[in-house]
């Protein structure tokens, strides 16, 4: 039961309070560069989402079992190779080169798959793949993926937490690049002042939006506030789904 | 060597002001967003983008023989991922302050769209010198815009300029009674709005500048 409830409370925090684009500025480039219409805007976002949760799958089993300090696989090598039984490894300072190697072969993957498979969803992203490659958001999500990793770690993710932390992160994005996307299309009617016309404007409309999404600070604490009080009122009833939704 | 592009004079010219990776290229909005709060974090980071723009421009330029079309993107990233490897352990060598206050945003600095860019626009096609003084040209561009955009926000927002470093004081202490620092600078909607004033400000500059060119030319 707690655990869904840190589940959830990861999900909020990571959509919405510290949405990717509003509050840690990745991903600004297809921020300002694809909001132009709503399908477009839509179709990159849900790309972009669906990118970050695979590379994060991978980024995690490679840290996990090779990477980070004491990584059980690479340890396990490199004390066969020099026989010597306490040594540990850390391969840490590798990590960059192997995120972005595995972020493009992730991309790589997904649009051979998806463009043999389904040839719908193709046409609606497929477009967009390529460009993702060197989109922030996801070498973001698995950076922060790594600082959960290891010993060193004050608060160690699984693969779980790591999955939804990437899922709601490409969500975040989603939902700023959406609503970006609908207010431009409404602004083509406007009569903007010419030197501000294009990014300039969308820059302007993006802080404003970054002011509002900035009232949701306070909503991840209080929401965690009413989950552990939830469980101890229902600690007679053993169902555990009831908690879910407080 | 073939020069079947602008010469290093040109491409030195030309990242400074006409073709700006901040205001004219939009290239590389993340950083110049989020480290901009403090003169100090946009120069160590306008540095860092100098020394991995620099390195990765030259030994692009000098494998560019060997470069495969299907494959180059791939080469990019990955030399731009060994210099900001060792930017990165650099800075938490010598600066390690710094390099915690900027946090993921070295490492960021690998898919800044300003680098895979000019890689692929320079130094894929054209020879070492002119790839090493476009890279200067483009980070000083690049440090320009990241400047602007600080020394505002620093201003307004601390009342300082170069406060960590050198602790100048734009607003003195004794202001608080006519004046009191703007927290909204600081945080991430000051950077966007910022950001977006300073772009309509280069755009009504260059207007300007166009229409009295125009103007010249139809008078003579």
């Amino acid at each position: 039961m707690s655990y869904i409830a840190s589940l959830l409370v990861l999900a909020i925090t990571t959509a919405l309070i510290n949405n990717m684009v509003f509050h840690f500025f990745v991903g600004n480039c297809p921020f300002i560069g694809v909001s132009r219409k709503l399908d477009m805007a839509f179709g990159m976002g849900a790309a972009v989402t669906f990118v970050t949760t695979i590379a994060a799958a991978l980024s995690w089993v490679a840290t996990y079992f090779i990477m980070a300090p004491g990584a059980p696989l690479a340890t396990w090598l490199y004390r066969a190779m020099t026989h010597d039984p306490t040594r540990v490894s850390d391969l840490s300072i590798l990590s960059y080169i192997a995120y972005i190697f595995l972020i493009a072969w992730a991309v790589q993957l997904v649009e051979m798959y998806v463009r043999k498979f389904f040839p719908a969803l193709y046409k609606a992203f497929g477009v967009f793949l390529p460009l993702i490659t060197t989109n922030c958001v996801i070498l973001f999500v698995c950076l922060e993926i790594m600082k959960h990793i290891g010993a060193g770690a004050a608060d160690p993710w699984g693969l779980d937490k790591a999955l939804v932390y990437a899922f709601f992160a490409g969500a975040g994005f989603l939902v700023a690049i959406v609503i970006m996307a609908g207010i431009r299309e409404e602004l083509d009617h406007c009569d903007v002042p010419k030197t501000l016309s294009g990014p300039g404007i969308t820059l302007i409309i993006a802080g404003i939006l970054s002011l509002a999404f900035m009232g949701l600070t306070g909503v991840d604490s209080n929401l965690a506030k009413m989950i552990k009080k939830a469980p101890a009122a229902e600690t007679s009833s053993v169902q555990d789904s009831g908690a879910q939704n407080p | 060597m073939s020069q079947d592009g602008p010469t290093a004079v040109e491409r030195f010219l030309n990242g400074i002001i006409p073709e700006n990776p901040t205001y004219r290229q939009i290239l590389g909005i993340c950083p110049t967003l989020a480290v901009t709060n403090t003169m100090e974090s946009a120069m160590t980071m306008a540095g860092t983008v100098l020394f991995v723009l620099v390195c990765s421009n030259v030994l692009t330029s000098l494998i560019r023989g060997l470069l495969k079309p299907h494959l180059r993107i791939l080469v990019f990233t990955l030399t731009i991922a060994a210099f900001v490897t060792i930017a990165d352990r650099f800075l938490a060598a010598y600066m390690y302050d710094m390099s915690k206050v900027l946090g993921p945003y070295i490492p960021l600095v690998i898919v800044n769209c300003i680098i895979i860019a000019r890689c692929e626009i320079c130094a894929a096609k054209q020879g070492v010198w002119t790839a090493f003084m476009d890279a200067v040209g483009q980070s000083l561009g690049f440090m320009l815009g990241l400047m602007s955009i600080a020394t505002i926000r620093e201003i307004l927002g601390f009342g300082t300029w170069f406060g960590k470093w050198l602790g100048w004081r734009v607003i003195p202490v004794t202001a608080p009674e006519h004046w009191s620092t703007w927290v909204i600078m600081i945080l991430p909607p000051g950077a966007f709005i910022t950001l977006g004033l300073l772009m309509g400000v280069m755009n009504w500059i260059e207007a300007k500048h166009s229409a009295r060119a125009k103007k010249a030319t139809v008078a003579a």
